[in-house]
């Protein structure tokens, strides 16, 4: 089974998963495997370590993407036939460069930028990551100059974070939100006429002037751009939902992640998302649950001795303990995917950290297929 | 007991790394120094009375300070929820919260102003720590210990109170926030615990928190954990005579690697490809221990891994005994 057969003819590939699954390395891994293949290939990734820019060759990587060497995998045996390129997704320019695209001309984005409500909410708070991830990943999609994009998503608690992200946004501006404010009997006409209905004056006693004054303004410079931003968020929902994208969810064969797992699965079920693959990293042989302890012990003692035999057999037990987990958690996982096939990585004893390492997983996803490697 | 001397520990680090394990279990070693102690998590989850035993599927009740143990409370705290205690507490009448809360105007305000969700949750947090509740016939707590988000997430809950002063500039909430501030800044009164495991992302994490916290909130850490820690079982002597029992006494049959099943092992091979594997992994933690060490300036505090198929009760407590070990 190879990740390829999977993704026959996905354009778009989000990696969604909980945090620390190695969804960073599966997306880097699959993004290398794919231009291996053939293909222009973009990697999107939130990696503040920037881990996966120094296994690239690079120093760093920035929000706009950059061509990947074919000579640093030439070394591990992989020739290249297509291009990879990455890119480290920057929430804060992300959102200045949509709020440049939208705003008719330079003084409303300068208005717009400059505002503290803006600021904050373009830095600082939840849910931007997931919201620039999504809007830079349908820039790469209309640019039209990658055949296969990548998307390594946001460490978020809640996946669906990430898969409201245009919905939300398009529900807030489509909302009453912005009529109340902006009608010309509205919150900010009241707060600079100083209104005098109950909300008003009870809002006013808990929030001081300055900052319903500040909203206002930031709600007024935002309708300029309304329309420009409920199109661009309708038209993402729907990148999402095209039979073309595909979701792979990726985990580890631990309790919580598998969880979290099962969870997104239904919640992409509900959301009508196409989902592929299901990827389960660090997997423990299970070829160990085969062997008995008793017979390691005294198989091994005549080599190297029996205090030595009985901790390795101590330990081997303890092996057989991960082993069992991980084969019931994958069942459970097939079972509640519904994926008869995933591709399981195993566990490696060092954690991945250079171009090596990154072919050594592509290998896994890749296995049994294709050029290139 | 420095680390339980707080009113208020905030757990954070990198996702996956076990933030709910170990807030299960400072939870637990300060219920048995008989403590009075709330672990509160946030963003709707319920991992805290998971890993001390209760059914993920055991309906909870929301917004109540559940008693798991004896001294040992939880709750999950909801930004709606505490809107409406919020806006009770400060208008004092409940008609005229209620108008507020329910006036569309101010749903859309708390929707779109940055922080507050944030704000709020942390709020709640603040006054779950107060020596004199402001919850009407609330018992007050000694600790308080916060499951927070992964690291951006985490830092920008503890940053929210003075990130929201500063938007809003005057009135009763800029002044509420400040209050809130003063508390998460003041190492005798709040401590925030990083954790870790050993391996490269999770480490630099740590390290970044180290260096944003004191930057942002003007804390030290209070503790550093190395969560999941495998134990160091066999010396360099120990895998040389592995080696070469596996190089001259098993043929060497393959076996490692593939997630296809491989040929059955041999029993003493298996045996001893496990003990190796154990050993390179032990050594590869090690190398991230002293990174975050020398990063630190200081130990952290180690935290072993747990050969069990899922983590309960039972392995809360032996963690509840390392870390009071530690103490």
């Amino acid at each position: 089974m190879s990740i390829a057969t999977s993704l026959e003819g996905k354009r778009v590939c989000i990696c969604a998963g909980s945090g620390g699954v190695g969804k960073t390395t599966t997306s880097a891994a699959l993004a290398l495997g794919l231009a291996a293949e053939g293909h222009k290939v973009a990697v999107v990734t939130i990696d503040p370590a920037k881990r996966l820019a120094n296994s690239l060759g690079l120093p760093e990587l920035g929000n706009e993407p950059m061509r990947i060497e074919p000579e640093r995998f030439e070394s591990q045996g992989v020739h290249m036939q297509g291009e990879l390129w990455a890119l480290m997704l920057d929430p804060k320019r992300t959102f200045d460069d949509l709020v440049a695209r939208l705003a008719p001309d330079e003084e409303s984005r300068r208005e717009v930028v400059g505002n503290r409500i803006y600021q904050q909410l373009s830095s600082a708070v939840a849910g931007s990551q997931e919201f620039s991830a999504v809007m830079k990943l349908y820039e790469l999609e209309r640019s039209g100059e990658f055949d296969r994009l990548v998307l390594d998503t946001p460490p978020s608690r809640n996946a669906l974070d990430f898969l409201e992200a245009p919905t939300r946004l398009t529900n807030f501006l489509e909302g009453r939100a912005l009529r109340v404010f902006l009608a010309p009997t509205g919150l900010a006409s009241r707060v600079v006429g100083r209104g005098s209905g109950v909300v008003f004056s009870l809002l006013r006693r808990l929030t001081g002037v300055d900052l319903l004054q500040d909203l206002s303004v930031f709600f007024r410079v935002l309708g300029g751009l309304l329309e420009g931003f409920r199109q661009r968020a309708a038209a993402v929902d729907q990148m999402l939902r095209d039979p073309s994208t595909a979701f792979l969810i990726v985990t580890s064969p631990e309790a919580e992640p598998a969880e979290e797992a099962i969870y997104f699965r239904t919640q992409l079920r509900r959301a009508d998302m196409p989902f592929a693959a299901l990827v389960v990293n660090r997997v423990h042989p299970v070829e160990l649950l085969d062997v008995d302890p008793d017979e390691a012990r005294s198989e091994l003692a005549p080599l190297v001795g029996e205090a030595l035999a009985r901790r390795a057999v101590a330990n081997l037990s303890d092996f057989q303990v991960l082993a069992e987990r991980d084969r019931d958690s994958i069942e459970r996982l097939v079972r509640e995917l519904d994926c008869p096939d995933p591709l399981c990585v195993p566990h490696l004893d060092v954690d991945v950290q250079d171009a090596s390492g990154l072919v050594q997983v592509a290998h896994h996803l890749f296995a049994g297929s294709r050029p290139g490697f | 007991m420095t680390l339980l001397s707080k009113r208020l520990l905030f757990v954070t680090g990198k996702g996956g790394v076990g933030k709910s394990t170990v807030a299960a279990a400072v939870g637990t070693l300060a219920a048995r120094s008989g403590m009075r102690t709330i672990v509160a998590e946030v963003a709707g989850r319920n991992d805290v009375p998971h890993a001390l035993g209760h059914p993920r599927d055991e309906e909870l009740p929301e917004e109540i300070e559940a008693e798991l143990s004896p001294g040992l409370f939880w709750i999950s705290i909801d930004p709606q929820h505490a809107l409406r205690e919020y806006l009770l507490d400060q208008l004092r009448v409940r008609a005229l919260a209620e108008v507020l809360g329910q006036s569309r105007a101010f749903g859309y305000l708390a929707a779109a102003a940055p922080g507050l969700q944030e704000l709020l949750t942390v709020g709640k947090i603040w006054e779950l720590a107060q020596p004199r509740r402001r919850t009407p016939g609330a018992a007050p707590y000694d600790l308080v210990v916060v499951d927070a988000p992964a690291t951006g997430h985490g830092l920008a809950y503890l940053t929210a109170p003075r990130t929201f002063a500063d938007i809003a500039r005057t009135g009763p909430v800029a002044r509420q926030a400040r209050t809130i501030h003063a508390t998460l800044a003041d190492p005798s009164r709040s401590g925030v615990i990083v954790v870790s495991t050993p391996h490269e992302l999770p480490v630099t994490e740590a390290l970044l928190l180290h260096r944003e916290v004191r930057r942002q909130m003007g804390l030290e850490l209070e503790r550093t954990v190395m969560n999941a820690l495998a134990p160091a079982r066999f010396s360099e002597r120990d895998a040389g005579r592995l080696r070469e029992a596996l190089a001259g006494g098993t043929g060497g049959a393959g076996g490692g690697g593939r997630a296809k099943r491989a040929p059955p092992l041999g029993s003493a091979e298996a045996g001893i490809r496990a003990a190796l594997s154990q050993a390179s992994q032990a050594r590869d933690q090690r190398r991230q221990v002293d990174r975050l060490r020398r990063g630190l300036g200081r130990a952290p505090t180690a935290l072993p891994f747990m050969y069990t198929a899922a983590v309960g009760p039972e392995q809360v407590s032996v963690l509840a005994d390392c870390l009071e070990r530690s103490l």
